[in-house]
C-alpha cells in the first residue's frame, strides 16, 4: 500500500488507462474542446450518421426540388394504364388513376417531410419548453401545466384532429398551404403532452443532482442552470422521442388524409398515396410498396440520425 | 479568538411538513437546524460531527444560501449574509464555496473537466480575463494534484478520488476564504480519504483557507480540525478544541460517540468501556422537551425534561449543553 501522505502530494494521479478516440487524434494539442465539438468530431466518424444524413439529404432535395428527379407531371393520369406494373417508362408503375407512381413518390416527399418535420419541431419545442419549466420550477407551475397536459392527453388523437380540422377549415379558405399548416398544428397541439411529460421527468431527475447545487452555489443564474446543466442532460430521451414521433406524424398525416380531412388532391403526399392504394393491395401491391418504402426509409434515417446524435452527446458511450 | 471570519448566531432552519393534494396545509415542522451558534476563525478548521439526520448538511446548505434560513444570523467578515441579494450575493459566492459529498453526482457528466472547473470564471467573468481562463484552470488542476493535460476529459474518465479533486478545484477557482466541506470524503475509500484530506490540509496552508468540515466520522474530523462541534437533533451539544473534545469530553452524547470509535490496537480491546445508547434518534418534527438527548441519556433526571441545558462552560475548559456535564475519558 502506498503511503497516503506521499501519494497525495505527488502531483498527477494517472488516468491514462481511459483514452477517448478523440484524444488520440487531437487536432491542435492544447486546444480547448467542448461537448459540442467532441460530439461533432465523433459523429463525422460514425457510418450510421453518414448513411442516415445522406438519406435525409436526398429526401430533403426531393422535397425542395422534385423536378431534379423527374420531369413527369405527378397529377397527369391516363386510365388506359391504370395499375400497370413497373416498366422502363414508369419505374414504379402506375396507380389506379393511371398516374406515374415514381413522379408521385418524388413529389409526395414535400408534403410528408414538411408535415413530419414541422409537427415534430413544434411538438418538441412546445412540450419541451413547458416540461422543462414545469420540472424545474415544480410547485403550482408544475401542477397547472401538468393538469392542462392531462386534458390534452385525454383527447383521442383522431377525434381531436377531426374537431380541429373540420371547425377551422370551414372558416378559412382551403388552399394546400393552409391545410398543411392546419394538419401540422392539430398534430402538435394533440401530441405535446407526451413530450412534456418526458422532459418534465428528465428535468426533475437532473435538477436534483449535486452538480446543479454546485452551480447554484457558484452563483449561476436560472437560465444558465437550465441551458448548461439541465438541457444537455435531458436531450437524450427527447431525441429518442422526437425521432420516433417523426415517423408517427407522417403516418398521422396519412390517417387524416384517408379520413378526408387532411391533405387531398391535387396535393400529393406519401400518406395520400398509401391511403389510395389500400383497395388494390392484392391486385396491384406496387401502388403501396413504393410510397411505403420511401416512408419507411425516411423514418429509419431519422431514427438512426437521432440515435447517432444521442450517442455522440453522451461522453460515456464514445 | 479575535476577529472571526464567519459568525453564526442562533441559526434556525425549519422545513414545513405539508399534507393535502391541492390545498396544502402545514401540519408541522422538521426542525433540521434549531438554534446553532459558532464562530469560525481565519485559517481555522471547524469540524461538525453528528449522526445521520442531525442537521449537518442542512447547516451547510443554509450557510451557502442554497436554502433560506428560518431565523438567525450569519455574518461573514462582519457583513450580514442572510439578507444579501443579487450582485452582493454573487460577490459573497466568491468568498464562500462548497465541496459536496458525492463526487459521482456533483460533476455534470456532459461537461469536460475544463468546462467544470472553468465555470466559476464564466459566472464571475470579472475574476479572470477570457484568454487567461484556460491557464488558470490548468493551474487549478495542478494544485489539486491532477494532470493539467486532462482538461478535455469527462468526469466518467476519472476515479472517485480524482473526481473529488475536480470538485475541490472548482471550489478553489474563485479563491474563496471559507470552504464548506459537506462530507467530502464520506463517499471515498479509506486510502483515498487520507489523500483528499491531506490535500485539503495542504490547500489550507497554501491559501489560508477556513473550513467548516462536516463529517460523520470522528477520526476523519480529528485529523483535520482545530475545533470540533458535536450536533444532535439540530443543536450543537458540545464544542471545543480537538484536544478538549477528544481527551476530555463532558457531554454524554459525545462520550457515547467517542466510545464507539474503533481502536486499532488489539491490546486495548476489551479494556475500554463502550457506551451503548438505547433507542433511536427522536423525530425532529417533535423533539423531546428540555434536553433533546434525555430520551437516550443514562444521566437523565427530571430537570432535563423541563429545562433546556444551555451551551455554556460548566466543567473543563469548553462549552457543553448538559446539566450534568462531567469529564470522562473514553478514548484510551
Amino acid at each position: 500500500m502506498t503511503d497516503p501522505s506521499t501519494a497525495a502530494s505527488g502531483a498527477a494521479v494517472s488516468a491514462s488507462e481511459f483514452v477517448t478516440g478523440a484524444e488520440h487524434v487531437q487536432t491542435k494539442p492544447g486546444k480547448p474542446r467542448s461537448l459540442a465539438s467532441d460530439a461533432w468530431y465523433d459523429l463525422r466518424r460514425r457510418p450510421r450518421f453518414i448513411i442516415s444524413a445522406a438519406l435525409i439529404l436526398l429526401v430533403l432535395l426531393m422535397a425542395a426540388w422534385p423536378s431534379l428527379f423527374t420531369s413527369v407531371d405527378p397529377n397527369y393520369a391516363d386510365l388506359d394504364r391504370s395499375r400497370l406494373g413497373p416498366s422502363a417508362q414508369a419505374w414504379f408503375g402506375y396507380d389506379n388513376q393511371g398516374a406515374d407512381i415514381f413522379a408521385r413518390t418524388i413529389y409526395g416527399a414535400r408534403a410528408s417531410i414538411v408535415v413530419g418535420i414541422s409537427a415534430t419541431v413544434f411538438t418538441v419545442l412546445l412540450g419541451g419548453t413547458l416540461g422543462l419549466l414545469a420540472g424545474y420550477h415544480g410547485g403550482w407551475v408544475d401542477a397547472v401545466m401538468s393538469r392542462v397536459a392531462d386534458i390534452f392527453f385525454g383527447l383521442p388523437f383522431v377525434l381531436g384532429a377531426i374537431v380541429i380540422l373540420s371547425s377551422f377549415r370551414a372558416t378559412g379558405g382551403s388552399s394546400a398551404t393552409e391545410i398543411t399548416l392546419l394538419v401540422i398544428l392539430s398534430i402538435s397541439v394533440l401530441s405535446w403532452p407526451a413530450c412534456m411529460r418526458i422532459t418534465r421527468a428528465a428535468a426533475i431527475t437532473a435538477k436534483q443532482q449535486d452538480y446543479v447545487k454546485a452551480a447554484r452555489a457558484l452563483g449561476a443564474s436560472t437560465s444558465r442552470i437550465i441551458l448548461r446543466h439541465l438541457l444537455p442532460n435531458i436531450l437524450a430521451p427527447v431525441l429518442v422521442y422526437a425521432t420516433i414521433a417523426l415517423g408517427g406524424f407522417i403516418g398521422a398525416e396519412a390517417t387524416l388524409s384517408f379520413l378526408g380531412i387532411g391533405l387531398h388532391a391535387p396535393v400529393v403526399s406519401w400518406g395520400v398515396m398509401i391511403a389510395d392504394s389500400r383497395d388494390f393491395l392484392r391486385i396491384a401491391p406496387h401502388t403501396l410498396l413504393f410510397p411505403a418504402a420511401f416512408l419507411t426509409a425516411t423514418v429509419l434515417a431519422f431514427v438512426m440520425l437521432g440515435d447517432a446524435v444521442r450517442e455522440a452527446l453522451d461522453p460515456k458511450t464514445r | 479568538m479575535s476577529d472571526p471570519i464567519l459568525e453564526v448566531r442562533d441559526l434556525v432552519k425549519h422545513f414545513p411538513v405539508r399534507m393535502g393534494v391541492v390545498f396544502k396545509r402545514t401540519v408541522g415542522h422538521v426542525r433540521a437546524v434549531d438554534g446553532v451558534s459558532f464562530d469560525l476563525a481565519r485559517a481555522e478548521t471547524l469540524g461538525v460531527v453528528g449522526e445521520s439526520g442531525c442537521g449537518k448538511s442542512t447547516l451547510a446548505q443554509v450557510l451557502m444560501r442554497l436554502e433560506p434560513a428560518t431565523a438567525g444570523a450569519v455574518r461573514f467578515e462582519g457583513q450580514e449574509v442572510l439578507d444579501l441579494k443579487g450582485a452582493a450575493l454573487r460577490k459573497l459566492r466568491r468568498d464562500i464555496q462548497i465541496v459536496l459529498q458525492d463526487p459521482y453526482t456533483s460533476l455534470n457528466p456532459r461537461m469536460t473537466v475544463g468546462d467544470i472547473v472553468g465555470e466559476p470564471f464564466e459566472i464571475h467573468a470579472e475574476v479572470a480575463p477570457k484568454g487567461d481562463r484556460r491557464k488558470r484552470v490548468q493551474d487549478l488542476l495542478d494544485v489539486v494534484g491532477l494532470n493539467p493535460e486532462h482538461i478535455n476529459r469527462y468526469p466518467h474518465q476519472f476515479s472517485g478520488g480524482q473526481r473529488q479533486r475536480i470538485g475541490i478545484a472548482r471550489a478553489l477557482a474563485l479563491r474563496p476564504k471559507v470552504i464548506i466541506c459537506d462530507e467530502p470524503v464520506s463517499a471515498l475509500d479509506v486510502s483515498i480519504q487520507a489523500q483528499v484530506m491531506n490535500l485539503l490540509g495542504e490547500l489550507q496552508q497554501e491559501f489560508g483557507l477556513s473550513y467548516v468540515f462536516i463529517a460523520h466520522d470522528l477520526s476523519v474530523v480529528r485529523h483535520l480540525s482545530d475545533r470540533v462541534a458535536v450536533m444532535y437533533l439540530g443543536k450543537i451539544v458540545e464544542i471545543g478544541t480537538e484536544a478538549e473534545l477528544y481527551e476530555h469530553p463532558t457531554h454524554p452524547y459525545t462520550q457515547a460517540l467517542l466510545s464507539a470509535v474503533p481502536v486499532p490496537d488489539p491490546d486495548l480491546r476489551g479494556q475500554r468501556q463502550i457506551i451503548r445508547l438505547e433507542g433511536d434518534v427522536p423525530s425532529p418534527v417533535d423533539p423531546p422537551s428540555g434536553c433533546r438527548f434525555r430520551t437516550r441519556c443514562w444521566k437523565a433526571q427530571e430537570v432535563c425534561a423541563t429545562e433546556e441545558p444551555e451551551l455554556i462552560t460548566r466543567v473543563g475548559g469548553h462549552p457543553s449543553a448538559c446539566h450534568f456535564a462531567e469529564e470522562r475519558s473514553v478514548v484510551p
